[in-house]
């Protein structure tokens, strides 16, 4: 099959367009999580995801794509939450307390997934699609869901913009000017939730949060300026969505979320050797230069030493 | 017996998660457990398609040298200017991507049970038994992860000052002369071989919960380290043997009970631990405000 067929085909065409909006939904909103050293949130949000998908299953016994986000984004709140309240209430750090709460939710799902598979819920053969995803399955409702998250994403990340570069940079004086801080910051979870619910359906589980961190972290690579770090993680998310799907649909037996990842490490790989400022090719360069530099002068002043006597 | 032999490897693999789990927390590197046992899975799968089978050591060493891999990978990004959260999510993410996708390029040559892999079941590990010269020995898991226990409980131990400075005041170590990045790699590779003997026998999510909720429940509770990873194999033991019997009664999964025992410990010392609790300090909070 060539490309040109593969694009004709409208089923990858919905598909095309919902990675594409995941990308840079979560290429956008992942670049304010960077700022904020929140990376790995997204990654404790998506596993946390399983016990609300199926409570939701066990709760309604069907299904439903919609419900199980519903689920998703009820357990991510309450883990943002108890991540909130662990780490305000006692000496345990944020990471500690990603981790924990990572572990205990997931390991809650795991217990859940278990008491459905032996019970006779009738078919529960697809729930366990959401810990690697399975982008095939992606219905037009779906995309349309997609479409409406990552619409309010980048609308919400526009508006808020200056807020959110303030609160990225310094919480302490944004508090100070009188902005409603814990507001924002729950604003700004919210928001990764939202991102982690669409994802996890495309890529699963695991690898969504390579969608978050990844491309936030080759677009800094790149500029100094927040403005211009969150377009080009936005692109970067959205070209790895892209090319990612296309991988997958022109060769067969390849899942499109791990070629997604895939795409997305490419592009940081691409940065780490290649930005103009801090990648690692200039930065050679750059002592390359220098010690040329060095050397030159010292053969100057030698020769001028040498003219001098 | 069986059920012996399944709290025995939960034990084991508590104790032997929380001595170097108490360095992670305390360092505050907790995600990097989490990453560690995500990112060996291409090291597993390479070995496993080099050897053709699964019960081989090499398997074992293919994905410590990963979890090594993973450890340098996020120094060398963090050294580059990369935030260190961001460092481990990138370098996990894409490791744990291409195993995936090796898996299912070689899935018509191998019976590779991703699923297994990462949510292994403790419950079979009666039945992988070890015989060595026609003797049967018991359960492999249990002499897997006994032996990393021992290696860990032992480094430790004769290495437990070095430890100790360098996780609290790297600075200081290095001024003393310890050399401070031996010792984080050695700590790193503890918990990479931790990591990969637990995770054959008994899944991701049962070493990321015992690396990190025992140590976290102790931290809330002590001051001092020796008795942090006391308190925290004491808890990791007893979430062991609570679960197993809560997932009997359940009829769950072992796994992931031990590990919701584990968070519920966590949550009775959040709340009442006599020094850090939450219930303690608004307490303390009242009786302060009496005072003036």
């Amino acid at each position: 099959m060539n490309m040109l067929e593969i694009l004709r085909d409208p089923n990858t065409q919905w598909i095309l367009l919902g990675t594409l909006l995941l990308g840079l939904s979560s290429g956008v909103i992942g670049s304010f999580a960077y700022l904020r050293k929140q990376s790995l949130l997204g990654d404790t949000l998506a596993h946390a995801a399983l016990p609300g998908i199926c409570i939701v299953f066990m709760l309604t016994g069907v299904k439903s794509i919609s419900f199980f986000l519903f689920g998703a984004a009820i357990a991510g709140m309450i883990a943002v939450f108890v991540i909130n309240v662990v780490t305000k209430y006692s000496r345990i750090k944020q990471d500690t307390a990603l981790g924990l709460v990572l572990s205990a939710f997931f390991g809650l799902g795991i217990v859940l997934l278990t008491q459905i598979q032996q019970s006779s819920y009738g078919n529960q053969s697809g729930l366990d699609k959401f810990l690697f995803g399975q982008t095939a399955s992606m219905v037009m409702s779906d995309v349309y869901v997609m479409m409406a998250v990552s619409l309010i994403l980048i609308l919400a990340c526009t508006l808020f913009f200056k807020e959110f570069k303030l609160l990225s940079f310094d919480p302490g004086f944004a508090k100070g000017i009188g902005l409603p801080v814990l507001l924002l910051d729950y604003i700004i979870m919210l928001l990764i939730v939202g991102a982690v619910v669409i994802g996890i359906q495309a890529v699963g589980v695991v690898l969504m949060a390579a969608l978050l961190i990844t491309p936030a972290v080759s677009a800094r690579y790149w500029t100094e300026r927040l403005s211009v770090m969150v377009v080009l993680s936005g692109i970067f998310g959205m070209l790895s969505g892209v090319v990612g799907t296309l991988l997958s649909a022109a060769v067969n037996n390849l899942p499109t979320g791990p070629l997604i990842v895939l795409s997305a490490t490419v592009w940081f790989m691409f940065s780490l050797l290649f930005a103009p400022n801090r990648g690692v090719v200039a930065k050679l360069w750059r002592r390359v230069e220098a010690k040329r530099k060095y050397e030159l002068i010292k053969k100057l002043e030698k020769q001028g030493a040498h003219h001098y006597e | 017996m069986n059920d012996f032999w399944i709290i025995l490897v939960g034990a084991l693999v508590a104790c032997s998660c929380s001595v170097v789990g108490c360095f992670l927390v305390i360092r505050k590197i907790a995600m990097v457990g989490d990453a560690i046992s995500h990112s060996v899975l291409p090291g597993i799968v390479l070995a496993f398609l080099w050897s053709g089978s699964r019960e081989s050591i090499l398997i074992l060493m293919g994905a410590a040298l990963l979890g090594l891999v993973t450890v340098f990978l996020i120094q060398l990004f963090q050294n580059s200017g990369v935030q260190g959260d961001a460092a481990i999510g990138v370098v996990f993410t894409s490791l744990f991507t291409i195993g995936v996708l090796l898996v299912s390029l070689y899935t018509q040559q191998i019976d590779f049970d991703l699923d297994h892999v990462l949510y292994g079941e403790i419950a079979y590990t009666p039945w992988h038994t070890m015989t060595i010269a026609g003797m049967d020995m018991g359960p492999r898991a249990v002499w897997i992860v006994g032996g990393s226990f021992f290696i860990n409980i032992v480094l430790v131990f004769v290495f437990f000052k070095q430890f100790k400075i360098c996780s609290f005041d790297a600075a200081l170590a290095a001024a003393m002369g310890i050399p401070v990045m031996f010792f984080h790699y050695l700590l790193m590779s503890l918990v990479s071989v931790t990591t990969v003997a637990a995770f054959d026998s008994v899944g991701a999510i049962l070493v990321v919960g015992m690396l990190i909720i025992p140590a976290a429940t102790a931290y809330s509770l002590t001051d001092q380290l020796h008795r942090m990873i006391i308190i925290s194999m004491v808890m990791g033991i007893l979430s062991s043997v609570v679960g197993y019997y809560v997932a009997t009664a359940l009829d769950a999964s072992i796994s992931g009970c031990m590990v919701c025992v584990a968070a519920l410990f966590f949550t009775l010392a959040f709340l009442f631990s006599p020094s850090h609790g939450l219930i303690s300090r608004i307490w303390r909070r009242k009786v302060s405000f009496k005072s003036i």
